[in-house]
């Protein structure tokens, strides 16, 4: 499994070599790294069943913040005087925290402090956090920016099949599909090495068929590309399915078998002629029927969405109609095919199944369900009645943050929502409103340097502990060598706080130990750990969950005879179209979307440090068709400012015709006047709280510079 | 706001209304009154039906019967007394409203013709409009082996279409020298005719007919020009004529529709009237998607979410899709402003196009066959958006300009500053820099710079890259 790389199972001695991951993507790429004599850190490629001995410039580079000159090394207080964050000591800045905790919440209670995450943490800090949230804080006030990634497909998996797996088969069964539909996913930039399984499906006589609003580098590769007006995917899973239903392609015996609440679907799109579709999102029908026809005909079958369809403020119901249309052509659970989701963050599976979630305790459990309630309080002992209830997702938190009724103080752990989340100025505001802000990051990002106090952290090749993938598989992370002097890792500054607050349950630094917490808080949930331990995980390429006990078996496919509801049915949800929150008008009259690079990661704050990726895309850029482009006036490179109702980014036009002419496109991973955040709409889906990211209303100016 | 709506008319426009009634908070009753027996279903999926791809079930609509909506099927509706606001039934039911919204629709016409004066029609002459015609049609045809089809609009080719798909021999005859004249140009009618020859449907144009005669074995249709067609089916696909009996019974103002303002008021105030039998700034529609954006306008009236909603017609699109055809028609393709014309013709394939701009907008178009663009055409004109630059992007499709990033035939002819590998920056000028720094296999140059070792999907370009360098090397050792 390591190619040659020694795992180490327990902390505590430096290897030379280990055999790890990746830090970025869900797809966490098999990696290994040494150490040089000279102490540098260098990365080379590992066979991996996911990557296959593939890495991205991102991977490549990944080492490259471990020694890097911005690296936080101290802990950082903010001046009052000056009002400039000032090197401290580890004891003064967790006093200053844990004064300010107790006067922020002297007078309204608990919840007047919110814990902000991130799914970039591994599954025994997310574990910890949420535990620290609910015993230490006993705030019900945490939630994590995996609610701006795929929550708006997790809702839409666990009201279909009752889970949320992003994957509930391997990766490699992409490679094997004879139909492949892609619907808003641009693996070409986002997670590159899972392209090889792309080509291979092709190479195998595979059709691939992209929906995107853009002609992205993924769509480049397809057999066919649709290319739909921004906001309409619902409309075109619902016409696909009107068609497969009028053309027989329909699996009845599997639909009378394993699903139910079919009919009201079937007449639900009824409504929904390919001629109507067309109309709404220009894609041309001819179009739609290949499409249905290569869905509805063959043999193994995969239908995988992104963040294209799931980050509207209709994004549950978009990612519902293209799992009705898995469920009725008897995808889910047929060998080889199937309906899935590719996570974004490199934790996002894992992130979201161990407690940051606002309705969630470990194991994927509902934190309103007092069976749930019992068994984790017992884990943790504490009484279950002293457990916080569900708070509010990810936005609406960040949106009440220093408002009368909001709370006044926020930990944030492995997220930087001023440049990650809608309507970013308005979530800065708020972040000034605080009396406490603190974040834990190894750079300082732009929300660190608005913060009261800045606690350095460790980096991922510091420290052990496990990701789940995008496929579900419980991996690795091995450290290679100790965090450097002044810098601690999560868990112990969790540890730290816990202490100072005067928790009642114990918080091990030992991420082993949080790991065999965190089985047994996950025994009998739905996302069932009990079973996976660090050894299982070194003895295979990983361990699938759920892997409920020690020696029984894990798995790597879900579905195959039942679904995780009770009754084992899946369940269709008739789901109608509707528009965008903001639709064009005369004065913002062009659809305006955001998305990313491959050379920068997420909100950009290690990316963009890194030499190497900073060459390769140094800045943001607004893209626009060359039409559009002619009619205000602007030449390729220019400044141009995009103008929302919310704000406004700056950035130079870049000319592409593989966008539509009525919309325009920037990349997110920035901050500043640059950031596309700024612009973003702050609606949200009403199931997940999914921001719609995707879609708003713009107009383009050119910038006169002086 | 209104507590008690009944609609009359459980068609498309009648349905959508409650379903847009129902969507939408507050505590009112709706009561919607069809005539036909059946649930709501999809006109729109009748020629689907009639070719047979379908059952009976498939074109049944979503309905919200039994959620606050009292929903009665089978229920003519036979007098207004607005007076008192209540509506009459033929059961003699009397039921009151607060606010009545007519959605009668329209009926099929049936031309004057000998044969066709009586009571009812002979058996084996059926009109395309409803559910029960189409089984009447479907009845008939069972064990028929030829059908005619009177009338070469939308709906009689799309009768056609769908006998023929059943494997009868359909002839089509229409008075008009052009099929679909009123959404087609003649040239592109005459590309539509070969189309439908090639799908078993004949046409006879510019030939009026003059006499049916029907009996049990057979029916026959007599034209001007003295030619006599027989047949085992005649579907008459003439035209509709709104349904406005009611209206104009209670004294409502109608001309060819029941006459409504831009909030789909009559002239009475507490009545509103929506789709085919509504008559709005001189138009009638008979389609859904104006009849659908009627229903909405008057539901955010009623329901006070937006008491200053104003229906603002959108000009038609016309689609006729089904197996082998493909025709999408918007505007008035002949007369109108001048203006640029964009013409395409492959009659052989079966494909035409033609486009009119005025002023960088789309005016008309007609797109028959296999054109790539047809999604974008319609949007451009539905929405009023500037055409492209490059014109012939409309005819042959988005795909233009789109493999700007396709590598070079030959690495001898990219640019050294071309990226190779994506995934990992890696230029043309890298890969040759590290040929000239020793590297002499496509693996140690992939262990060098990194190309290839994302996707994976450039490691036949820096192959090609390393044999053209080896060329170029062995050319230089050998001089």
């Amino acid at each position: 499994m390591t190619d040659g790389a020694q795992p180490t199972t327990r902390p505590g001695r430096t290897p030379r070599e280990v055999a790890t991951h990746c830090p970025y993507c869900a797809l966490q790429c098999g990696m290994t790294l040494r150490e040089e004599e000279t102490g540098a850190v260098t990365v080379l490629p590992r066979q991996f069943p996911t990557n296959r001995g593939g890495l991205c410039q991102k991977g490549w580079t990944a080492a490259e913040l471990l020694d890097h000159p911005e690296r936080l090394t101290t802990p950082l207080l903010r001046d009052p005087a000056s009002g400039e964050l000032r090197p401290a000591s580890w004891d003064a800045a967790l006093n200053r925290i844990v004064t300010g905790l107790r006067a922020v919440q002297a007078g309204p209670g608990p919840d007047a402090v919110a814990v902000f995450g991130g799914g970039g943490l591994t599954n025994e800090k997310a574990y910890a956090l949420g535990k620290f949230a609910r015993t230490a804080l006993r705030t019900r006030y945490i939630d994590y920016n995996g609610r701006f990634c795929m929550s708006s497909a997790a809702a839409a998996g666990m009201r279909a099949f009752g889970v949320d797996r992003g994957l509930p088969f391997p990766l490699a069964d992409l490679g094997s599909a004879d139909t492949l539909l892609l619907v808003g996913a641009n693996p070409a930039e986002t997670m590159p090495p899972l392209v090889r399984w792309l080509t291979e499906q092709r190479q195998r006589g595979g059709k691939l068929i992209v929906v995107d609003p853009r002609l992205t580098a993924t769509a480049r590769q397809a057999d066919l590309h649709l290319q739909p007006l921004p906001g309409t995917d619902l409309a075109v899973a619902n016409a696909l399915l009107h068609i497969a239903l009028t053309e027989g392609w329909v699996d009845r015996d599997y639909v009378a078998a394993r699903t139910t609440g079919f009919e009201a679907v079937r007449r639900s799109v009824a409504a929904w002629w390919p001629a109507r579709a067309e109309a709404l999102s220009g894609v041309p029908v001819a179009d739609l029927e290949e499409t249905a026809r290569a869905l509805g005909t063959a043999d193994r079958v995969i239908i995988l969405t992104a963040r294209g369809a799931e980050q509207h403020a209709k994004g549950v119901d978009t990612v519902t109609a293209f799992v009705n249309l898995a469920l009725a052509l008897g995808l889910p659970g047929r060998p080889g095919s199937g309906y899935g989701c590719l996570t974004g963050q490199g934790n996002g599976q894992g992130g979201r199944e161990h407690g940051q979630k606002a309705d969630q305790l470990p194991g994927y459990r509902r934190i309103d369900d007092p069976a749930a309630r019992e068994h984790v309080a017992g884990v943790w002992g504490v009484p279950a009645e002293e457990l916080p209830g569900p708070g509010v997702p990810a936005y609406r938190l960040l949106d009440s943050l220093g408002t009368p009724d909001g709370p006044k103080a926020l930990l944030v752990f492995g997220s930087n929502p001023v440049v990650s989340a809608p309507r970013a100025a308005r979530i800065e505001r708020r972040l000034r409103d605080l009396d406490l802000l603190v974040v834990a990051d190894f750079l300082l990002s732009e929300t660190a340097a608005l913060a009261d106090v800045v606690l350095p952290t460790a980096q991922w090749a510091e420290e052990d502990g496990t990701m789940t993938n995008l496929e579900g598989r419980v991996l690795r992370r091995r450290a290679l060598r100790e965090p450097p002097p002044g810098v601690r890792t999560d868990l112990a500054i969790l540890a730290d706080l816990a202490q100072r607050l005067a928790a009642k349950p114990e918080f091990p630094t030992d991420p082993y130990l949080v790991f065999d917490e965190l089985r047994r808080a996950s025994a009998g949930g739905p996302a069932d750990y009990a079973g996976v331990s660090w050894e299982r995980i070194d003895a295979a390429d990983g361990v699938w969950w759920p892997c409920p006990t020690d020696d029984g078996p894990d798995t790597p496919r879900l579905f195959a005879d039942r679904f995780a509801t009770p009754d084992g049915l899946a369940r269709f949800h008739p789901v109608e179209h509707r528009p965008a929150a903001e639709e064009v008008c005369a004065d913002y009259p062009l659809h305006f979307t955001t998305g990313r690079v491959l050379a920068q990661y997420q909100s950009g704050t290690q990316t963009r440090r890194v030499a190497a990726l900073r060459r390769a895309a140094p800045d943001a850029f607004v893209e626009l068709h060359p039409d559009l482009a002619e009619r205000l006036g602007v030449a390729d490179g220019e400044p141009v400012r995009v103008v929302s109702r919310r704000g406004e980014l700056r950035a130079p036009a870049r000319l592409s015709t593989a966008i539509r002419p009525d919309t325009v496109f920037a990349p997110f991973h920035w901050g500043g006047t640059a950031r596309a955040n700024s612009v973003t709409n702050d609606a949200v889906d009403p199931v997940s709280g999914m921001p719609e990211f995707k879609i708003c209303a713009v107009r383009v100016e050119r910038v006169d510079e002086p | 706001m209104s507590d008690r709506v009944v609609i009359v008319g459980n068609g498309m426009a009648g349905s959508r209304l409650a379903a847009e009634l129902h969507a939408r908070d507050g505590d009112r009753k709706v009561i919607v009154l069809g005539a036909e027996p059946h649930p709501a279903y999809n006109r729109i999926m009748l020629s689907t039906l009639l070719a047979g791809k379908i059952g009976e079930p498939d074109v049944e609509l979503a309905e919200v019967a039994g959620q606050g909506v009292d929903l009665r099927t089978g229920v003519t509706v036979t007098a207004i007394d607005r007076a008192r606001r209540v509506v009459h039934t033929a059961e003699d039911d009397h039921l009151p409203y607060d606010h009545l919204v007519l959605a009668t629709g329209s009926r099929a016409l049936v031309p004057p013709l000998p044969g066709l004066d009586g009571p009812e029609l002979p058996e084996r002459v059926v009109p395309f409009r409803t559910l029960d015609d189409c089984r009447r049609i479907l009845a008939v045809a069972e064990g028929a082996r030829r059908a005619l089809v009177l009338g070469g609009g939308l709906l009689g080719l799309e009768a056609a279409r769908g006998l023929a798909a059943r494997g009868l021999d359909v002839e089509v005859v229409h008075p008009v020298p052009y099929l679909m004249e009123r959404q087609l140009d003649p040239a592109g009618a005459a590309v539509l005719a070969g189309t439908l020859a090639g799908l078993g449907v004949t046409t006879h144009l510019a030939v009026a007919a003059t006499a049916v005669a029907a009996d049990a074995s057979g029916v026959r249709l007599d034209l001007a020009d003295g030619r006599s067609l027989t047949a085992d089916l005649l579907v008459l696909s003439c035209g509709v004529r709104p349904d406005t009996a009611l209206a104009s019974a209670a004294g409502l103002a109608v001309e060819r529709g029941v006459l409504v303002d831009d909030r789909l008021r009559t002239s009475d105030r507490r009545i509103s009237a929506i789709g085919d039998c509504a008559q709005h700034d001189g138009t009638l529609t008979g389609l859904v998607a104006p009849a659908w954006a009627q229903a909405r306008v008057v539901a955010q009236v009623l329901t006070g979410a937006d008491p200053l909603a104003r229906y603002r017609p959108r000009p038609a699109v016309t689609r006729l899709k089904a197996a082998g055809i493909d025709l999408a028609a918007m505007g008035d393709p002949t007369g109108g402003e001048a203006g640029e014309e964009l013409t395409f013709a492959d009659p052989a394939r079966g494909t035409y196009a033609r486009l009119r701009i005025h002023d960088e907008r789309l005016t008309a178009a007609i797109l028959l066959g296999d054109n790539p663009a047809v999604g974008t055409v319609i949007q451009l004109f539905d929405r009023g958006q500037p055409v492209p630059a490059d014109r012939r992007s409309l005819l042959l499709g988005r795909a233009l300009g789109g493999a700007a990033s396709a590598p070079a035939a030959s690495p001898a002819l990219m640019p050294d500053a071309a990226t190779v590998c994506q995934c990992n920056t890696v230029s043309k000028g890298a890969l040759v820099a590290c040929w000239r720094a020793g590297a002499r296999s496509v693996d140690a140059m992939v262990a060098a710079t990194r190309a290839g070792t994302g996707c994976g999907g450039c490691r036949d370009a820096v192959a090609g890259i390393v044999d053209w360098l080896s060329e170029a090397d062995s050319v230089e050792v050998t001089r």
